[in-house]
């Protein structure tokens, strides 16, 4: 039996969520073992808000009834899960073995460089977002940095700035 | 009936039989071959996440963890050959290298499991050294939290999900960066943490303690301008023995009080005390609500770790729970109130420490429902029972050859029915001592309630009391009384009273108690059969046993309070709860 004031934290957390994934959660609530689709859960809402913020993840716990440092605790193991808003262009640069020996190091040092931030993390005017890939499997091209879709190859870092330009960099406007 | 079958497996050479479902390092204890071990714990679920308990099985390729490989017919097992020597120092060698081997200056110096490991396994080099995790400690709540002193075996973890069923605590992020942390590695304060401090009680090394308050204690010791009282739990005399070498179980009430003046209290006084008057006002309540037909049953409030959980996870609770103040709480006021104006002190030069045995009641002291008007907590200072065995060696006292000594008057005056409220059942004995009495006008004759004795998570029974039948309930560990609440909740029973508190076995192995000797592990039974026995043995010695006929009491009430539950009771000995964010998930 469920409280009222339960019944009132679990309104207030289907507010939080869009409607389908409401509903997304109440289905996998209502299968066999519903812990197991919390993953698949994390999924869909980062789909909807391009990452999982803190309440995202609080509602979901209250939704599924899944005690949040679980919760959290599984979102943090993932890669794939991101907590802070993505900027509009994904730059991802391959990390692989072939793209490292190649000099992917020395581009995302430029990387970081030329945004002023870190891997994982998002420029303040929210336009970039770094992220590392453990290889493409586009080892001749090494190394290989990918802007949203598209693949460059053979990139040297004094490239990188060029690259960016591409997508709206200007070097005063990012870097702090 | 089911014949348990048994297993056959040579251990070492010797010959040894087992139930089926048995592991090689539960075989190897039966015949006194004590393995290894670091994350395993008895009372846990097994996760064999730190594999020092490794062992040669005859056909496995590589050693085993023995706390999670189960025993099959005829196995032959080797526990300890120089492989598994060597195995098992470099696995504590490698935990080491990630940890501070700050052990001189560490709290846990000398009660510190992977110390003891270390040195055991013959740890006497560094060869792996390298990267080191760096995380700042948190120290926000009494439950102090230092991931650097981690080695992520998961016990708090487990303690928090499966005894407690807080569900806290996760092991969050990836690798290298694993923590073990609240949701959103939040601060302890800032979660859903009731600060029960079974974590501290489980951790093997410092990556959990309480916060410190001792430093405060001989500041205040030492200020001239300061009348420094202390008043010390049912729970104490029952386990600060074990501190000095005295087995479980040793009441060393006496010792106790010679060691607090020794330390330069000025007034020695007992919780116990309080919690009389506590079972005065709760029974008044009890009875009260039972007349006027009002809502049921009674819940108890002098665990503060139930207290905060039941705020977090059971809101709805709260017009069922006591308004009455815990004991300690009780008694810090009337210090700073009844206590001042007696001595005619000014109460602000009061110094109140309270030992509790307890990390809560750090939490609990610091309430803003606890403030005195002018500001300060009732409350100075809650020492844990471990805090204040530290604090009397570190002023030499020789407590095991001290003389008996007895409380302070009037404040130190308690029927044994006070004693008892350190054991689980011990408060709903007192509150039945006295509401019986109460309600028929006749002498009880058989004062002990043995159905609510014992360390049984879930205790019920039913007495007749003028007719009527009471039905009571008791639980102990918080998993427990979710339990027993989801059963009132359901409508599937009905109970007048009932009583909470938050650790297994009570207050005896509450979350500030001393670490177990040798032989025994934190959440033994054993442990808190031997210490609850104690305080059986304290209350079944004395001619004073029921809460309303301590003189004391009486005179309280008639020299300052008037009646149970009057007005000023209200004001000053009763408190109110409310729904606190975040929620837990039940």
């Amino acid at each position: 039996m469920k409280s009222a004031l339960l019944i009132q934290e679990i309104n207030k957390a289907k507010e939080v969520l869009p409607e389908s994934v409401v509903r997304y959660i109440e289905d996998c609530v209502s299968r066999k073992n519903p812990n197991s689709h919390l993953i698949s859960v994390l999924h869909k809402v980062q789909d909807h808000f391009g990452y999982l913020a803190k309440e995202h993840m609080d509602a979901v716990s209250i939704l599924m009834q899944i005690p949040s440092a679980k919760v959290t605790g599984v979102a943090s193991f993932y890669h794939f899960f991101n907590f802070a808003p993505r900027g509009k262009h994904r730059v991802s640069l391959c990390m692989g073995t072939a793209c490292f020996v190649k000099g992917a190091g020395k581009v995302l040092d430029k990387l970081k460089d030329h945004l002023g931030i870190d891997v994982g993390q998002t420029t303040e005017d929210r336009l970039f977002s770094i992220d590392v890939a453990r290889c493409v499997g586009a080892c001749a091209l090494a190394p290989v940095m990918i802007v949203d879709e598209k693949v460059y190859a053979d990139v040297k870092p004094d490239q990188v700035a060029k690259i960016l330009a591409e997508y709206g960099f200007e070097p005063r406007k990012a870097k702090k | 009936m089911t014949i348990e079958k048994k297993i056959t497996l040579w251990i070492d050479g010797v010959k040894v039989t087992v139930p089926e479902k048995s592991t090689i390092l539960k075989a190897a204890a039966s015949i006194n071959i004590d393995i290894p071990s670091l994350c395993y714990h008895p009372d846990l679920s097994v996760i064999g996440a730190c594999r020092v308990c490794v062992v040669e099985v005859e056909g496995q390729r590589n050693p085993v963890a023995s706390c999670s490989f189960p025993v099959t017919e005829g196995m032959k097992v080797k526990t300890s050959t120089p492989l598994l020597r060597r195995v098992r120092r470099d696995i504590v060698e490698l935990i080491l290298d990630n940890h501070p081997m700050d052990c001189p200056s560490c709290s846990r110096n000398g009660t510190c499991e992977l110390q003891k490991l270390a040195y055991d396994l013959g740890v006497r080099e560094r060869l792996f050294e390298g990267e080191r995790k760096r995380i700042p400690v948190d120290t926000s709540s009494p439950v102090q939290r230092n991931p650097e002193k981690c080695i992520l075996c998961g016990r708090c973890v487990r303690v928090c999900d499966e005894v407690q069923g807080v569900h806290n605590l996760s092991v969050q992020n990836r690798g290298f960066h694993n923590v073990v942390a609240p949701a959103h590695d939040c601060k302890m304060i800032d979660s859903i943490c009731i600060h029960c401090g079974q974590c501290v009680n489980v951790c093997p090394t410092a990556a959990f303690t309480e916060k410190d308050a001792t430093e405060s204690v001989f500041e205040a010791l030492s200020n001239p301008d300061m009348h420094v009282v202390v008043h010390t739990a049912p729970a104490i005399r029952a386990t600060i023995g074990e501190g000095f070498g005295f087995r479980p179980g040793t009441p060393v009430t006496g010792k106790l009080v010679t060691s607090l003046r020794m330390a330069g209290f000025h007034k020695v006084f007992d919780t116990n005390f309080s919690a009389d008057l506590t079972i005065i006002e709760e029974s008044t309540e009890f009875i009260s609500r039972v007349q006027k037909k009002e809502r049921l049953p009674l819940i108890t409030s002098c665990s503060p770790g139930w207290v905060n959980f039941m705020e977090r996870f059971y809101p709805e609770l709260i017009p069922l729970t006591s308004s009455c103040k815990s004991p300690m709480s009780m008694m810090s006021t009337l210090l700073k109130t009844y206590y001042a104006q007696t001595m005619q002190l000014d109460p602000k030069n009061i110094f109140v420490v309270a030992v509790m045995p307890c990390t809560a009641k750090k939490f609990e002291a610091a309430r803003p429902e606890h403030m005195a008007p002018w500001g300060k907590p009732y409350t100075d200072a809650v020492l844990t029972t471990r805090e204040l065995i530290w604090m009397l060696k570190c002023l030499g006292v020789d407590f095991h050859n001290l003389e008996d000594g007895a409380f302070d008057s009037p404040l130190g005056v308690s029927s044994g029915a006070a004693d008892i409220f350190g054991a689980t059942g011990g408060v709903m004995e007192a509150a039945l001592r006295t509401a019986y009495e109460k309600i028929t006008g006749k002498e009880l004759e058989a004062l002990d309630f043995t159905d609510v004795r014992g360390v049984e998570g879930v205790k019920e029974a039913s007495v007749q009391i003028d007719g009527m039948t009471v039905n009571i309930g008791v639980a102990n560990g918080l998993q427990n009384a979710k339990n027993l609440l989801d059963r009132v909740a359901s409508g599937e029973k009905e109970y007048h009273l009932i009583e909470i508190m938050a650790c297994p076995g009570g207050c005896v192995a509450g979350g500030g108690q001393p670490y177990p000797p040798r032989g025994m592990y934190v959440l033994d039974p054993e442990l808190a059969r031997l210490r609850a026995r104690a305080l059986y043995s304290i209350d079944g010695a004395k001619t004073l046993r029921k809460s309303h006929e301590n003189p004391a009491i009486e005179a309280l009430y008639e020299n300052f309070l008037g009646a149970p539950n009057s007005h000023l009771c209200h004001e000053l000995l009763h408190t109110h709860y409310e729904p606190k964010f975040p929620r837990g998930v039940k």
